[in-house]
């Protein structure tokens, strides 16, 4: 039988839509909020800012993170900026600007509606940012100051040095605080949610492990809703940090939620290479080096040679013998090509054999001339941070000046190289950010629903604060309305009893393996064959060898894991455990989406599907879908997918072109 | 340019089963280690051996490993996130700061603050404590006026920026000898003292982060300046200069 689904997207022009719904949603009245209980899961973006703007309103929240606090959740490290649409500088932005950019930047994959509210949202998110005194960038006149980022021809990004989601997650961090401090949100930090609780269909609680004591905790209320971030360590090596992790959503996959357009997956174009086989993490460098910065690679292989040789260093190459590739390729948009289209051509040249370094696989990018035109204090003072963290990791110095020949001074390049970053797939939501599960919600990278198939820089931030400030805290109440009148539902129910059996079961199945082989030996065997197999150039034949590999690999976990210690108190081999067994079965899911999308669109590059000039060449008539994978009771079967068609009525679907 | 290996080292661990727990160091001789390698990433291979030999891993705090989310924390060779020419996390300490032969000792975080609970790894909260405790700006989510609306001197702004940037790490505490928790209070402090959004409530804060932290038992300041000399992001005790003028004028206007 097909299944229908609903994503409740409002009547109405699109611009519309959102105000219609506020105006006809359900609202809590004050009282009875205080009867309702919300668990959010998550304390980065947006569940810190969802847990805070939920306790003001007088729910009472239970606020859970892995870490042992909030403000250490991994939005901390975005760089750049986010983006909205204030147009304070006067270049033509606007609400639907923003909308079609992302839309565009999204290769046309995303829900209209749910990216023009984020659009339409972008700037309270800004004015909510400032009145809690994050340090925004400034003018010397007082205003805030913007800086452009790729796929966009305007500046709108708001930024606070390179630290921007330092600053807006200790914004969302103090507002947390605020509610913790006024007893409306309870922390509990140090744990982790392993299952959720469906009592009568819907959402009703989680099962939490206590880090510290190792017990297993339950915890009800009457809607759960996860923050817990995207899947990118199923990679192993990404740019997430090493806590990020794929387990709370994949719970809620294996209940019934459903899990949509897992193989939308962003390579992040400028991030410092990989040096060795002992690395355990990639590190970004902001994509807003891309505005000053020039990306190159040399034109003669015999240079190409020598740097990989060692026998020569990238400043050495003088100017007319360096292909500058994106501006060559896309001369209208340059350096700022969103981030697929900029990964994939530092794949192309480097798989041609023009790589910088010693893997063969770097490209070069490059401050000489806007060092040149702008000074070294005007770059320092924008990328100061960057620089320093890129000289601390390599040892090389891109503010360094190493010769002047014709009147032009040559820097020490930087080299970069794509890496896995963000995950545009997610758990399936509907316009009020619930999954297919009633009472369970999903938000910010966790969720699927904004990018498409691929995310443009500074939109995560934006993202996450949307929905955790100005999106969730309304929807929920649609669901929540008519919760106030049930009572409080006890953990003693069965339902919590049979969910806590079943994961310490689960636990106990782990510790008792006993075989040989460490988690992140394992975990790194994964990696190699995601990047392999899965990565940024996709094939059919590549992709069921894939899963081959990771059938093959789950039975080597089954059976030859080894976790020291013991099951009770702290255990950190153990967690890691739980989330390699969580990764497995994530990693085949976007190998199933990737082979059955016979398409390339952002992310997502299937070799097959290329045009002659090996750009990405998307089947709209095809696969103008969003794809939904449902779990069918256990890991080995493959799962059933569900397609939710895309409706577009304000933009007309077109190829993307950033070359004129 | 040839790559710096080191080939034996010894690493000299803390070890300590809960916060009652006398503790104990453990050794291992390491080797072959690449000086592109970060520090973290050879206790990673410390541990893989340690596991390959049955035994549990040797227990720290750590996440990003970029520097910014203020996890790791480790007191190496006597310094909070080891000695660097310039601020930076243990995470991004790399193994060629180190030589052959060198024995490097690695114990957690030393303060009445911050209990241990496992090995290296630290309890924090009281971090957490002393931020709920005033360290905000009294906004509800909603409709605020316009961002541009509050003009801020650019040198304000970039000041606030800097007082921001601490990520919360405790290293300031575990270099004090008093175990003085000013520099991360003030930073929290002065950020929100040069910004006029958070001007209203100054005192207020002042008054309320400070009563929390001594409350907490976190010792006083007595300007040795071991907090700014460690601190991995460059904060200074001219924030702990302005945290006193804010909490002398709450007091004086009681």
């Amino acid at each position: 039988m097909a299944i229908n689904i609903d994503s409740k997207i409002p009547e109405g022009p699109v611009a519309e839509k959102w105000s219609n719904y506020k105006a006809h949603q359900r609202l809590v009245n004050p009282k009875n909020k205080l009867k309702l209980d919300v668990i959010v899961v998550g304390t980065g973006l947006a569940g810190a800012s969802a847990a805070a703007s939920l306790g003001e309103m007088g729910f009472n929240v239970l606020n859970f993170c892995i870490q042992d606090s909030p403000r250490r959740a991994h939005s901390i490290a975005a760089q750049g900026g986010i983006n909205a649409a204030k147009n304070y500088q006067n270049d033509g932005d606007s609400v639907y600007r923003l909308f079609y950019d992302t839309v565009k930047g999204g290769d046309y994959r995303a829900r209209e509606a749910n990216v023009y509210r984020l659009a339409e949202v972008s700037n309270s998110i800004i004015d909510q940012c400032v009145a809690q005194g994050v340090p925004f960038a400034r003018e010397y006149g007082g205003t805030l100051a913007n800086r452009s980022f790729g796929g966009a021809q305007v500046s709108r990004t708001f930024y606070a040095k390179g630290q921007t989601g330092q600053q807006l997650l200790l914004g969302a961090y103090s507002a947390l605080s605020a509610q913790v401090n006024a007893g409306k949100v309870k922390l509990y930090t140090r744990y982790e949610m392993l299952d959720v609780v469906i009592i009568d269909g819907k959402a009703r609680g989680i099962i939490a492990k206590n880090l510290v004591t190792g017990k297993l905790e339950r915890f009800s209320a009457n809607a759960v809703v996860i923050a817990t971030g995207g899947y990118g360590n199923t990679y192993f090596l990404s740019t997430n940090a090493m806590g990020c992790n794929v387990t709370a959503a994949m719970s809620c996959y294996r209940k019934g939620a459903y899990f949509a357009n897992p193989c939308y997956v962003q390579i992040h174009p400028t991030c410092i290479p990989v040096h060795g086989d002992k690395q355990s993490k990639l590190t970004l460098m902001s994509e807003s080096l891309r505005n000053d910065g020039r990306i190159w690679v040399p034109k003669k292989l015999e240079d190409a040679k020598a740097l990989q040789a060692g026998t020569k260093e990238g400043w050495e190459i003088p100017e007319e013998d360096r292909d500058y590739y994106l501006e060559r390729r896309y001369p209208a948009f340059g350096n700022l090509v969103p981030r697929d289209v900029a990964s994939r051509a530092a794949k192309e040249r480097c798989d041609k054999g023009f790589g910088v370094n010693n893997t063969g696989l770097a490209v070069f990018l490059d401050f000489s001339e806007s060092i040149q035109r702008l000074g070294i204090d005007v770059i320092r003072q924008r990328y100061g941070n960057l620089f320093d963290m890129y000289e601390e990791i390599t040892d090389v110095n891109p503010g360094e000046k190493r010769a002047t020949k014709n009147g032009m001074d040559y820097y020490n390049p930087m080299m970069i190289f794509p890496a896995i970053h963000y995950t545009m797939g997610g758990i399936w939501v509907d316009y009020e950010l619930q999954t297919s599960i009633p009472g369970l919600f999903a938000i910010g990278e966790c969720n699927f629903s904004d990018h498409g198939a691929n995310r443009l820089g500074a939109s995560a931030l934006m993202q996450g604060l949307a929905d955790g400030y100005f999106v969730l805290p309304y929807t929920i109440q649609n669901y929540l309305a008519d919760q106030s009148i049930w009572p409080r539902i006890s953990t003693d129910a069965p339902e919590f009893a049979e969910v806590e059996k079943a994961t310490e079961e689960r636990i106990q199945k782990l510790m008792n393996i006993k075989g040989k082989r460490s988690v992140d030996s394992i975990h790194k065997e994964l990696g190699h064959i995601c990047w392999e197999y899965i990565g940024m150039g996709r094939t059919k034949e590549g992709l069921e060898k894939g899963i081959k590999l990771i059938d093959e690999l789950r039975k080597e976990f089954d059976t030859n894991l080894f976790i020291p210690g013991s099951r009770e108190g702290l255990n950190v081999e153990l967690d890691k455990a739980i989330h390699l067994d969580d990764f497995i079965t994530m990693g085949k899911l976007i190998a199933y989406d990737a082979l059955s999308r016979e398409e390339s669109c952002g992310g997502h590059f299937r070799e097959e599907h290329q045009t002659e000039e090996g750009e990405a060449k998307r089947d709209d008539k095809n696969f103008f879908y969003v794809g939904c994978w449902k779990y069918q009771g256990n890991d080995a079967t493959a799962p059933e997918l569900i397609k939710e068609p895309l409706e577009y009525e304000a933009i007309k679907v077109q190829t993307r072109n950033y070359k004129n | 340019m040839a790559e710096k290996v080191l080939k034996s080292f010894t690493v000299k661990y803390w070890k300590q089963n809960g916060p009652k727990d006398a503790g104990h160091f453990e050794e291992r001789v390491m080797k072959d280690i690449p000086g592109d390698t970060s520090f973290l990433e050879m206790l990673d291979i410390l541990n893989e051996q340690l596991i390959e030999d049955g035994k549990e891993p040797f227990v720290f705090d750590h996440d990003c490993r970029e520097g910014i989310c203020g996890m790791c924390s480790l007191y190496i060779n006597g310094t909070p996130h080891g000695k660097t020419e310039r601020g930076a996390t243990t995470c991004q300490l790399y193994m060629r700061k180190f030589n052959d032969g060198d024995v490097i000792t690695i114990e957690p975080w030393r303060s009445a603050g911050f209990p241990v609970i496992k090995d290296c790894m630290v309890d924090r909260t009281a971090f957490d404590k002393i931020i709920q405790a005033g360290g905000y700006t009294t906004v509800r989510t909603g409709a605020p006026q316009d961002a541009n609306a509050i003009l801020i001197p650019k040198e304000d702004a970039d000041e606030a920026m800097d007082c921001a940037s601490c990520i919360g790490c405790g290293a300031c505490v575990a270099a004090c000898k008093n175990g003085s928790a000013m520099l991360f209070v003030s930073s929290k402090v002065s950020q929100l003292a040069l910004l006029p959004q958070g001007r209203v409530e100054a005192a207020r804060r002042a008054k309320a982060m400070v009563a929390k932290m001594d409350e907490l038992g976190f010792g006083n300041c007595t300007n040795t300046r071991a907090c700014e000399a460690v601190c991995p992001k460059c904060e200074t005790i001219a924030n702990i200069a302005r945290l006193n003028r804010e909490f002398i004028k709450a007091k004086l206007a009681d």
